[in-house]
């Protein structure tokens, strides 16, 4: 009886970048059981999903808008994921960073912006590496699995925001449980009149630059690279790979955090329960999709924002449920991850 | 107190042993959040369509199987990193679920509502343990399924083959076992469980579903399986000491005493965390966790 089994053959160069193209149609295949499931018409369907919102400069400015913190979660992921610590904390490192952000706005009134910009930004970044400090000695200690911890951090960061905003930082005028507002000196510039657009686009950008920087023209990304492709041989070419971890482990977390800060201090203004609605697990999503490369990030963020404002117009226009975009997102996210695997193996007939 | 104990600990014993199912073939199955998500859903779409609770149950059961298999073709037949494929399934199955959610339902008012399990009375002479002998038929399964899926990893034939898989597959590959078969049977099972335990909290204890019904407890479980020591024996103590520290929150809730009960709710992960830290020497994680396998 022959029977297939996958061989080690990696596909020729020209084949990797198109990978994420390729795993686009293939969901968008999938996904049409669904549109058919509502009885919309497909074509229809993804036109109000990929080509509408560049129509009008609303959705468009939304696109970015929505893009904005996955800049920064995408980021956070794909870091640590190059260097080998599989970070499934974004979730939670952001909410840190969101809960710092709450509290300097509103500690930071009377100041001038000057002051409480930078102390946000800082304090954000901060919120995101304590948060993120735990799993990462545990790791290098104690060798303690990551991923476990991060993912069990992120469940209790929901906890201690529900008893902020349940006790001590309850806003007395509103019927929400949400934190005062913040200082309007804290908050985000607008880059755009009447938009919702942000501060935090540039920050994300300047991020991704950042760390493109670190991983490919510094002796650091150097060492996190070798540390993510084998830890034991950075070990023997002298890489402090436990310092290396700890490091990129923080640095993933502070990033992370700044995109709760962008979230606070340009959108909500308050500390709200379940702010980050999956934004950290999105991220995973996009540096999947941007296959751990910086600029592929961004593209990435861009291309789930659009997936995100889309399921809106979709949604509004045709009547399909808005879930659908985020049915189309993890689709994509398991589709990429097969299809990754396949450029770099070949199916074989054995027997 | 012991009532809502058995109640809380329940979904997570069903979920718990489908984990330990997983991880003892060697594979971290972080799509169970998100199996037991479409597991409620499924299980209260179709007693709401049918009129029947059980057939909501066999179909949560499937479409958890169906999900298994799904990370079954991720994780061991592609041999894609195993965390982020489990959170692929768990944001998948959730969108689908909130998705069909809407299509089937659309923005109702008030939640469509089903008529939930009763509780039943079993051995209804010994007064002294009455109340903990009125339970949900499915609290009884749950129970009854610890035994025997310590028998079926610890005793037969087939329990052996998963614990080989988990431990040292190239030594089980060596000795003729399907590697890749027994893996996603295991899993198959798991997503079984999972649904199931999801399906209980929208047919027995709330007769509803709403979005955020999970709320975290594929979570517990996966931290109840390292707490367990991959024991089946171990999960049920760790669901009732889950299950009690909740029911005894909620109780001083009542009493109105001023506790902030969020510490409690973090409680158990927490106290994970540093058990993985203590025990995480003489943890007996399966060898081959997290390791695609693949014959060279």
């Amino acid at each position: 009886m022959s029977k297939l089994r996958l061989e080690k053959a990696p596909a020729p160069a020209w084949v990797r970048p198109i990978i994420p193209l390729l795993a686009i149609l293939v969901t968008f295949i999938i996904t049409l059981v669904f549109i058919v499931w509502v009885k919309a018409n497909p074509l229809h369907t993804y036109y109000y999903f990929l080509i509408a919102p560049f129509t009008s400069t609303v959705t468009l400015i939304e696109l970015l808008v929505k893009a904005t913190p996955l800049f920064l979660t995408g980021a956070a992921v794909a870091f640590a994921f190059r260097a080998g610590y599989y970070n499934i904390g974004a979730e939670g490192q952001l909410t840190a960073g969101a809960i710092i952000g709450a509290w300097l706005g509103v500690a930071l009134e009377g100041s001038s912006a000057w002051v409480a910009l930078p102390a946000m930004i800082v304090g954000g970044f901060l919120g995101g590496v304590a948060w993120a400090l735990i799993p990462a000695l545990l790791r290098v200690k104690l060798k303690v699995d990551e991923v476990v911890t991060t993912l069990l951090m992120n469940s209790v960061i929901v906890f201690l925001v529900s008893y902020l905003l349940n006790g001590p930082w309850r806003d007395p005028i509103s019927m929400w449980p949400q934190s005062p507002d913040i200082a309007e000196s804290a908050k985000f510039i607008t880059l755009l009149p009447r938009s919702r657009l942000h501060f935090g686009f540039i920050l994300g950008i300047i991020t991704i630059l950042v760390i493109w920087f670190i991983i490919s023209r510094t002796a650091f990304g150097l060492k996190m690279r070798a540390a993510g492709s084998s830890a034991e041989a950075a070990r023997f070419a002298g890489v402090d790979v436990e310092k290396t971890i700890l490091f990129t482990a923080l640095a993933s977390g502070g990033i992370a955090g700044l995109a709760g800060v962008g979230e606070v201090a340009g959108i909500h203004f308050h500390l709200i329960q379940g702010l980050s609605s999956n934004l950290g697990y999105t991220g995973i999503i996009v540096a999947t999709l941007g296959s751990l490369n910086p600029f592929g990030v961004g593209i990435a963020a861009l291309f789930i924002g659009l997936i995100d404002t889309g399921s809106l117009t979709v949604s509004r226009a045709l009547g399909v449920p808005v879930y659908l975009g985020q049915v189309v997102q993890a689709a994509l996210l398991l589709v990429t991850l097969g299809m990754f695997l396949l450029a770099n193996y070949r199916l074989k007939r054995e027997g | 107190m012991i009532a809502a104990t058995l109640r809380v600990a329940t979904p997570l014993i069903f979920g718990t042993l489908g984990e330990v199912f997983s991880e003892r073939a060697g594979i971290l199955n972080l799509g169970i959040e998100g199996t037991m998500l479409i597991g409620a859903f499924v299980g209260f779409a179709t007693a709401y369509s049918t009129g029947s609770l059980w057939l909501g149950v066999a179909a949560a059961c499937l479409v958890g199987i169906i999900a298994g298999l799904l990370m079954a073709v991720m994780t061991v037949y592609l041999g894609v990193n195993q965390h982020v494929s489990g959170l692929g399934i768990t944001l998948f199955c959730t969108g689908l679920a909130y998705y069909a959610f809407r299509v089937i339902f659309g923005t109702p008012a008030n939640p469509p509502q089903i008529q939930p399990f009763g509780q039943v009375e079993i051995l209804s002479g010994i007064t002294v343990l009455g109340p903990m002998l009125r339970q949900y038929p499915l609290t009884y399964y749950a129970i009854v399924l610890v035994p025997l899926v310590w028998w079926v990893l610890y005793r037969t034939n087939f329990g052996l083959k998963i614990r080989a898989v988990g431990e040292n597959p190239e030594a089980a590959d060596a000795a003729g076992i399907n590697v890749y078969r027994i893996r996603a049977y295991a899993l198959m099972i798991a997503g079984g469980f999972m649904g199931i335990g999801g399906a209980f909290l929208t047919l027995s204890t709330l007769g509803f579903f709403t979005f955020d019904i999970i709320a975290g407890r594929g979570w517990v479980c996966i931290a109840l399986v390292i707490f367990a020591n991959w024991n089946p024996v171990r999960v049920l103590w760790g669901s009732f000491i889950f299950g009690g520290v909740s029911a005894l929150q909620l109780r001083l809730q009542l009493t109105g005493i001023k506790l902030p009960y969020e510490l409690f709710l973090a409680l158990p992960y927490l106290v994970t965390i540093i058990a993985l830290t203590i025990a995480n020497r003489n943890a007996a994680y399966p060898a081959a966790l997290l390791k695609p396998y693949r014959r060279e």
